[in-house]
């Protein structure tokens, strides 16, 4: 029988048992119903992970050093010479650059600095953040705004500090502050190495003096988190500001004096870069082609992959419970077929003598389980969507309740949703098997005899 | 379409028994029976005499315990499931005794099942559904279901059904069986109508003697499973 025939044929038949198939359907849509609401409910919670670890900026970066550095730590009474590392200089930063999936290589910048509000001191930490920090989603619930530009001599307060030096901290915003920092001056080098030009470089081993300055910059936008921009910002930055700025200020930095005294190319050279990934997934090898440079790196990639077991785990095991309704369904279908076959047995009887062969009588019972399992599907995705909606719903009440934002528990990927009702058809074909093979079988002699 | 010589159906030593518990019915027994070519061929017999049997083996809906049934030029029983039901489709039509049209379709849809399980053209159908049912006699009343039908109007409706996908063998089983007298003899007058008209070779089962002797070109009689006499009729 032609494709066109069975399914009228299919369609004609569920529709004479209207009652008996739609509850079968409404069965299969709740067993899909429910694993969809498992599932989504595992993702939603798997993205909201996610996204918030990688606003963090953790775990799609990769901190790069100087692999002496790292070495002088694990070994620091090695009596042999270590081989030469390679500077971690502008062409390494340059190289870095161009590999595969990297979206921007750029020096951290922090330092210690006082602040003047209002006519009170503050002490705090600086940190310069890459003008790409205001697409990451890190900045999402910031009150006020993101940087109007690299440039822009501006700050963003996290807001601990905020709250020091205002009660209000929305009336902060606008507001000027002056930032007194220690700039980093380059003398002239022995020997006549370096290239004087301080910066963000650690000195160039020429050494430098050290100059008070003072920067007006105006407050733009309070952070509730505090955004990590690479490990290095771990608690660094409670007063943020463009990291192009941060850069010109040339301020003195932590590790500046250990660098002054070490021996060094004469080139100048960062003390340490972020590198920044696509995405989490492309960290590791671009850690080992950095590693393959001979620098020193670190990134969290095992955290992610931790993070990564956990959930898959996790939406495993919602998905064998989710199933456990659609088991229930798959029996509601066999059910409802070897009752149609037992009801139909004398059409069964006449199709065969009309020229049905086996196989037409078999795909008829097939399509008819299938057509149950794709309703059944996409009614149980409606469900599923729903019950997400109010699970979301319910959490988004307990969360304001317990004064915390509201969170997107739940999420429908168009994945699971063509997975879902292709499940519920594969399921419901399935369960169709056995008695579609059975009417099939049916004897058409005897099957015409029964009244 | 016949198996050579004018033969349009040959039963060769046909047997059909079946196992009850221990005990072996012999419905059909070494019977050997050849229908001609455009021959109306009654099959009679009291209850139980085999009959039925015998046209479900020739018609395909069955296969012999044992001898060969031969249509078309082959022997059935080497034909797969596939081919017996194609043989049904496109060489065989069937009408019963109880009309066993689907209830829940109309006329139309009734006669145009088995042009549906042929896979005839969609365009082709609605022509060859007028044309069965203006044979019958039925063209005006295509949107009617079953239930709306008197009997020998089923019965007419279940003929056209028979004769949607042009066979050449008609095979029916007490047509007249759940008609009344009058009923029933306008339904033999359309089948002995279509077998001058298409040619075409019928037999029919029937335990009425009368009917046998007045519309077929020649009686088998069977009892208990056995061809007991095959011939023309007196």
């Amino acid at each position: 029988m032609k494709a066109g025939d069975l399914g009228e044929l299919a369609l004609r038949n569920l529709r004479e048992a209207v009652l008996r198939n739609s509850l079968t359907t409404l069965g299969v849509a709740v067993g899909v119903a429910s694993l969809v609401a498992m599932l989504s409910l595992g993702v939603g919670l798997q993205e909201l992970a996610s996204k918030r670890l990688s606003n963090s900026g953790l775990f799609d970066t990769v901190i790069v050093t100087p692999r002496r550095n790292m070495q002088a730590m694990r070994r620091p009474a090695a009596a042999t010479p270590v081989k030469e590392a390679p500077a971690l200089d502008d062409d390494a930063r340059q190289t870095m650059e161009r590999l595969p999936n990297v979206v921007e290589v750029y020096p951290q910048i922090r330092f210690p600095t006082e602040v003047r509000y209002n006519g009170n001191p503050y002490s705090t930490i600086v940190a310069g953040v890459p003008d790409s920090a205001r697409g990451n989603g890190a900045y999402d619930g910031i009150q006020g705004s993101f940087f109007s530009g690299p440039n822009a001599d501006e700050a963003i307060l996290q807001i601990g500090f905020a709250k020091d030096l205002s009660e209000q901290t929305a009336g902060l915003i606008g507001k000027d502050l002056v930032v007194r920092y220690a700039e980093r001056q380059a003398l002239p080098p022995q020997g006549g190495t370096g290239d004087g030009s301080g910066n963000d470089m650690s000195g160039a081993g020429g050494g430098f003096s050290i100059v008070p300055r003072e920067k007006k910059l105006r407050i733009v936008g309070i952070i509730e988190t505090e955004p990590a921009a690479g490990f290095g910002g771990f608690g660094s930055g409670r007063l943020l500001i463009p990291l192009e700025v941060a850069s010109t200020l040339r301020a003195a930095q932590v590790n500046d004096l250990r660098d002054a005294v070490r021996a060094t190319n004469g080139k100048p050279a960062y003390a340490s870069l972020t590198v920044r990934a696509t995405s989490p997934s492309q960290v590791e090898p671009i850690e080992t082609a950095i590693k393959n440079m001979g620098f020193g790196t670190f990134s969290l990639l095992d955290a992610t992959r931790n993070l990564r077991l956990f959930f898959t785990i996790f939406d495993l095991l919602l998905a064998i419970f989710g199933s456990l309704a659609l088991a229930v369904a798959t029996l509601g279908i066999i059910n409802t077929l070897v009752m149609a076959i037992l009801e139909r047995r004398r059409e069964i009887g006449i199709l065969k003598a009309l020229g049905a062969a086996d196989r037409d009588v078999k795909q008829l019972f097939f399509v008819e389980a299938g057509v149950m399992g794709l309703f059944g599907g996409i009614l149980g995705v409606g469900f599923g969507w729903f019950i997400g909606r109010a699970l979301t719903w319910g959490t988004n009440i307990y969360l304001h309740r317990q004064n915390l934002p509201s969170a997107h528990v739940f999420s429908v990927p168009w994945w699971l949703v063509l997975s879902a009702i292709l499940f519920a058809v594969i399921v419901s074909l399935a369960a169709g098997l056995y008695p579609a093979t059975r009417a099939a079988r049916l004897n058409p002699v005897e099957a015409l005899r029964y009244e | 379409m016949t198996t050579g010589n004018g033969v349009a159906v040959r039963a060769e030593r046909v047997s059909r028994h079946y196992e009850m518990g221990a005990a072996l019915i012999r419905a059909v027994d070494d019977v050997t029976l050849e229908i001609r070519a455009g021959e109306f061929v009654a099959l009679l017999g009291s209850s139980g005499s085999g009959k039925s049997t015998l046209l479900n083996l020739m018609a395909g809906l069955d296969r012999p315990t044992g001898g060969a049934i031969f249509a078309n030029g082959r022997n059935l029983s080497d034909l797969s499931s596939l081919e017996l039901a194609r043989y049904r489709s496109r060489t065989v039509g069937m009408v019963f005794q109880s009309f066993n049209l689907l209830p829940r379709m109309t006329l139309e849809e009734n006669v145009e099942l088995p042009l549906r399980l042929a896979e005839v053209d969609r365009g082709e159908r609605g022509a060859r559904v007028q044309e069965a049912l203006e044979r019958v006699r039925l063209e005006k009343r295509l949107s009617h279901r079953p239930s709306e039908l008197s009997g020998g109007e089923q019965q007419r409706a279940a003929l056209a059904r028979a004769l949607v996908n042009r066979p050449t063998l008609l095979f029916a089983d007490e047509p007249t069986g759940n008609l009344d007298s009058a009923t029933g003899e306008s339904i033999m007058l359309l089948l002995k109508e279509i077998q001058q008209k298409l040619g075409m070779t019928i037999v029919m089962v029937t335990h009425e003697r009368p009917l046998a002797e007045r519309f077929a070109d020649r009686i088998a009689a069977l009892a208990d499973g056995k061809l007991l006499t095959d011939g023309v009729k007196s």
